[in-house]
């Protein structure tokens, strides 16, 4: 998500499950969505029956989406910049690009900072005790106007498009080959197909999944093929798009709701402690229009700001006291799980929550995970199962040897309902926001999260009313009228996030007029406002439960363009659009590039279509305003000035633990320069001389995670642990198809059976012979199925640069007969 | 008069002779032959959503008991909706085998304490838990809370006790954890997005 919000505005999926039909090409590259999305993946299969579609994977596994495909290339696990980048230096040689599209939707055109360079493997203002960039020179030239300067004929060598030209030139076919292991040949099938796909009345989809995002690059990985679908004209178009399989039910819906260290909701940021003065705080987050006409979204920013500190703290939050500005934490650095099971590994934490999540499953080298969590002094698990993670404590022989005297932590573990005993939403990947309901009750005495909150909560501000402590402001004063106070209601919640007026609030064309009356819920973010009159707890969720009810449990499925537009079904953020950027369906002059595509078009006074519109709705093509409205430019981003932490243009890392020991681009900057990695966990990087297979772990379609092992009918589909690697890597060390192994990397050994198979092939890597080992995930200590080892205790203790995200896809690993 | 297969049994039980009953014109509607009505006709349906994966499937939950006050539901079955535009009445593996997740033996059913340096869990009540755990987490917050910085600038934030939440908890849940949790002026929080 971190890449798309900086290239497009926003950080979701572009299109919807649905749209895949519309394709004409389907790329599956970092996720398989065949075996981990498969009744989402029907739709690929409906575009191959239905819509002629052809469907490429580019995966280290002639997986189960390959097994389906038209083409399947192989390529080294860790290495898609490079493919893509590849595939970039391709389109342009060839000349296969939509023209129109990325001159007028791109900042293609626009000048670039003087100062900006790229020079063996590092970009302009790297400072290497830091590991970090002084990004200033990744900007644009600003004219003497205070707008961003443009050359339309694209001569002038700064333009961005030039740039990115020169930087994608060293990406030929055989360097691609060379570092992705995947054979010439196959690689240029796969951009030829492609490229077809740059005529306006042709579209690709890409989806991809954590295939992509579980790297130390991946943020980057997934920037890249924004910037191919840019080049190609493919977003904002049904059938288009960079489409984000998103693992949970609802981590669309978390993450929209802010539930990170640095976030709010509706991506509102916390201040840093530099921030210490509001209106300084409000005005960085507020962006001026960088070129002329924009609507330039983000310049409401106040309103939803305001907006959420009246929801959370009601009347105590006052223009006098910058709407209790104080009552926000101030952020040191992010604290992101990587740096705090750090800092609990250090013995810099006292206590943890566990709502639903299995960090001993889930994060990095579980060695280091366990020792951190029997640091604390308390632990406090909120789960509807019984997770490793709860009884990290307890001895389990060769999967979990500790010895619980030797433990200090106090743990609780309290029961929590499931899906199938609440009434609630959830936000699924395609932004759809779909409300359930309950019915059974849970188990014993399981309550429901919000029930458990409360009661946690009512009697913490209790003590603080008693006894005083410190900062009780934000406690004491945090809104809390729902009816019944220890069991907050999931429609008073839904109401409360969706947001309602506090004073009247008058049209702004004819202030006699009132458009919304004090108390009644507000149908539109649009109507917010930055002086208190209004509150919505995230902004980008406003519409959901308006005046007439409950927006997301509408069911009406018609769908009267035949091409899955059903806006009668649920609610989408925002508005209720369903393909986002859609105004780059239509051409400048406001025509349809695809008129059997089209989806909304500008009909001479305003914009109509059968989706919302994602743009202004009476804003005539004339008037000059671009598609991408959240952008303070008006255009998506081939160059992304200072939004990424490694550099405007993606460039080939290695992995931080690589099969190859160097980068055939630049041997002295081999992996991300601008990733974190601590200390002690540098010293537990392993190199190919003592672990010589890439390692990769991923999911099979019979399983959840960590979740499945606990339902009966899934442990019988697969019961045991099990890895999986080629036949000629098999031969080589003698294991026989369904002997057992022993997997290490530097940090731990898993033992599990050998699944022997055609679908790992090795592959030649800058002259050296590269096998890869794949490691399914699903199996722990606590469940049904048979008990294994956590896969975890294989992988490193590094993540992306800009999310922070493990790479649990790439790492070093050595395997023999047990 | 419309009687079924079963009905038409308790009839004939309860004393008239079978034959003299059909022979009086109360022969059942439908084919005697039925071999037994199908359970879900007498059971609740509820619709939901999918919790596993981001596809979020609509479900039909069917369970015994019609919501009267004191009737006690149990899922039986769950399977596809075939209404939603998305699964269009498919479900996967995963989705499938939910009836199985909804009823593992592994259901966490009491609040539950495990004691520094124990083997062994001790059942609790839920007001000895909330009770517990609000007066760690404020002992932790009053001593380890950070007012000012080092140069004197307000922070108010609390690094000694942290936060995951679930993304695959409701909109409404997470909401409710994010408003909690920032009250507090605690930093150390994520969810799943971020893995």
């Amino acid at each position: 998500m971190a890449s798309l919000a900086p290239t497009f505005g926003r950080g979701a999926m572009t299109n919807h499950w649905v749209d895949i039909k519309n394709a004409n090409l389907v790329l599956i590259m970092g996720g398989n969505a065949a075996e981990a999305h498969p009744c989402g993946f029907k739709w690929v299969t409906e575009a191959k029956a239905h819509n002629k579609a052809k469907l490429v994977v580019v995966d280290p596994r002639f997986n189960r989406s390959a097994a389906v495909a038209d083409y399947y290339a192989p390529i080294r696990t860790g290495t898609d910049i490079a493919f893509l980048g590849g595939l970039i230096n391709y389109l342009l040689a060839h000349d296969k690009i939509q023209h129109e599209y990325v001159k007028k939707y791109t900042n293609a055109t626009f000048l670039i900072n003087g100062d900006y360079q790229f020079e063996e493997g590092l970009f302009s203002g790297y400072d290497a005790a830091k590991r970090s960039y002084d990004k200033s020179t990744w900007s644009y030239v600003i004219g003497a106007d205070g707008f961003a300067e443009v050359d339309e004929t694209l001569a002038n060598p700064r333009c961005a498009f030039n740039l990115m030209k020169q930087h994608y030139a060293r990406y030929t076919p055989d360097v691609v080959s060379n570092i992705c292991g995947t054979p010439k040949e196959q690689f240029l099938k796969v951009c030829e197909m492609i490229a077809e796909t740059s005529a306006p009345n042709k579209t690709m989809t890409i989806m991809y999944a954590l295939g992509w995002t579980q790297h130390s690059v991946g943020s980057q990985m997934i920037r890249t093929a924004a910037m191919v679908q840019l080049l190609l004209g493919n977003v904002g178009m049904a059938g288009g798009g960079v489409n984000a399989l998103r693992g949970h039910s609802n981590i669309q819906g978390l993450t929209d709701l802010g539930l990170l260290s640095n976030m709010l909701p509706g991506y509102l940021t916390l201040p840093g402690e530099k921030e210490t003065d509001y209106p300084t705080f409000i005005e960085k987050r507020t962006p001026k229009a960088l070129r002329p006409g924009q609507l330039n979204y983000w310049q409401n920013y106040p309103k939803f700001h305001v907006s959420l500190m009246k929801a959370w703290f009601g009347d105590a939050a006052t223009q006098e006291n910058n709407w209790a500005y104080d009552y926000l934490p101030k952020l040191d650095k992010v604290h992101d799980v990587l740096q705090v099971f750090e800092d609990m590994h250090n013995g810099k934490m006292n206590g943890y929550f566990c709502q639903g999540f299995n960090p001993l499953a889930a994060f990095p080298n579980k060695a280091k995970i366990g020792g951190a969590l029997a640091k604390l002094k308390y632990l406090v698990i909120i789960d509807p199962l019984a997770t490793e993670t709860s009884e990290f404590w307890k001895n389990f022989g060769e999967y979990n040897d500790v010895d619980s005297s030797r433990i200090q932590t106090e743990v609780f573990r309290l029961p929590s309902s499931c899906f199938a005993e609440e009434d609630g939403a959830l936000v699924n990947s395609s932004r759809w926001m779909q409300w359930h309901w309950k019915g059974a009750e849970p188990p014993g005495e399981a309550k429901g999260d919000p029930e458990i909150m409360a009661g946690i909560f009512s009697r913490l501000r209790d003590m603080y009313k008693k006894e005083g402590g410190a900062f009780p402001d934000p406690v004491l004063n945090l809104t809390w009228n729902y009816a019944i106070p220890d069991l907050p209601g999931p429609e008073e919640l839904a109401r409360e996030y969706n947001g309602k007026a506090l004073a009247d609030i008058a049209d702004p064309k004819d202030a006699t007029k009132v458009l919304v009356k004090a108390g009644q819920q507000l149908d539109s973010f649009a109507l917010l406002q930055d002086n208190g009159s209004t509150a919505s707890g995230c902004w980008i969720f406003t519409g959901a439960w308006t005046e007439k009810g409950n927006m997301m449990a509408r069911r009406d499925n018609a769908d009267p363009s035949g091409l899955g537009e059903t806006l009668g079904w649920a609610f989408a953020w925002p508005a209720n659009r369903r393909i986002l950027y859609n105004r780059a369906s239509c051409d400048p002059a406001g025509k349809p590039w695809d008129p059997k595509r089209s989806i909304i078009h500008w009909n001479g006074s305003k914009w109509v279509g059968f989706d919302v519109p994602d743009f202004k709705p009476d804003s005539a093509p004339d008037q000059g305003m671009e598609p991408f409205i959240m952008q303070p430019e008006g255009v998506a981003r081939l160059f992304a000035l200072d939004k990424m932490v490694e550099g405007p243009f993606p460039e080939h890392y290695e992995p931080f633990e690589t099969p190859i020991g160097t980068n055939p681009l630049h041997p002295k900057v081999v992996s991300n320069p601008a990733a974190r990695v601590f200390k002690g966990d540098l010293e537990q990087f392993g190199t190919a001389k003592d672990f010589p297979y890439a390692g990769t772990t991923y999911r099979l379609t019979e399983h959840f995670h960590y979740w499945t092992k606990h339902a009966v009918i899934n442990s019988v589909l697969q019961p045991q642990q099990f890895v999986e690697l080629g036949e000629e890597l098999a031969k080589e060390k003698g294991i026989a198809n369904g002997s057992m192994v022993t997997v290490r990397s530097n940090r731990g050994h898993i033992k599990a059976v050998a699944v022997v198979t055609k679908r790992l092939k090795a592959l030649t890597v800058n002259g050296k012979t590269v096998h890869t080992v794949g490691i399914p995930i699903h199996w722990g200590f606590k469940g049904v199925a048979k008990n294994g080892y956590l896969a975890n205790t294989l992988t490193p203790y590094v993540g992306d640069a800009n999310t922070q995200t493990p790479e649990f896809k790439s790492f070093l690993v050595d395997i023999e007969k047990a | 008069m419309q009687v079924n297969r079963r009905q038409f049994f308790k009839i004939c039980a309860a004393g008239m002779g079978g034959s003299s009953l059909a022979v009086m014109g109360f022969s059942p509607a439908v084919a005697l032959a039925e071999v037994r009505e199908f359970k879900l006709l007498r059971s609740t349906e509820t619709r939901n959503t999918c919790p596993y994966c981001s596809v979020s499937c609509g479900l039909l939950m069917y369970s015994l008991g019609d919501k009267a006050k004191n009737a006690k539901l149990n899922i039986i079955h769950i399977e596809g909706d075939p209404d939603h535009p998305v699964n269009r009445g498919t479900l996967c593996p995963k989705g499938a085998g939910l009836l199985d997740f909804v009823h593992s033996p592994n259901r966490l059913q009491f609040p539950e304490y495990r004691a520094a340096g124990s083997t062994e869990w001790k059942r609790i009540s839920w007001n000895d838990a909330f009770s517990r755990i609000a007066r760690l987490v404020k002992d932790d917050r009053d001593k380890n809370f950070i007012a000012k910085n080092a140069e004197g600038a307000t922070v108010n934030r609390w690094l000694t006790t942290g936060f995951l939440a679930a993304s695959a908890s409701s909109n409404e849940s997470g909401y409710l954890t994010h408003k909690v949790v920032r009250s507090l002026g605690m930093l150390a929080f994520d969810n799943q997005a971020r893995v």
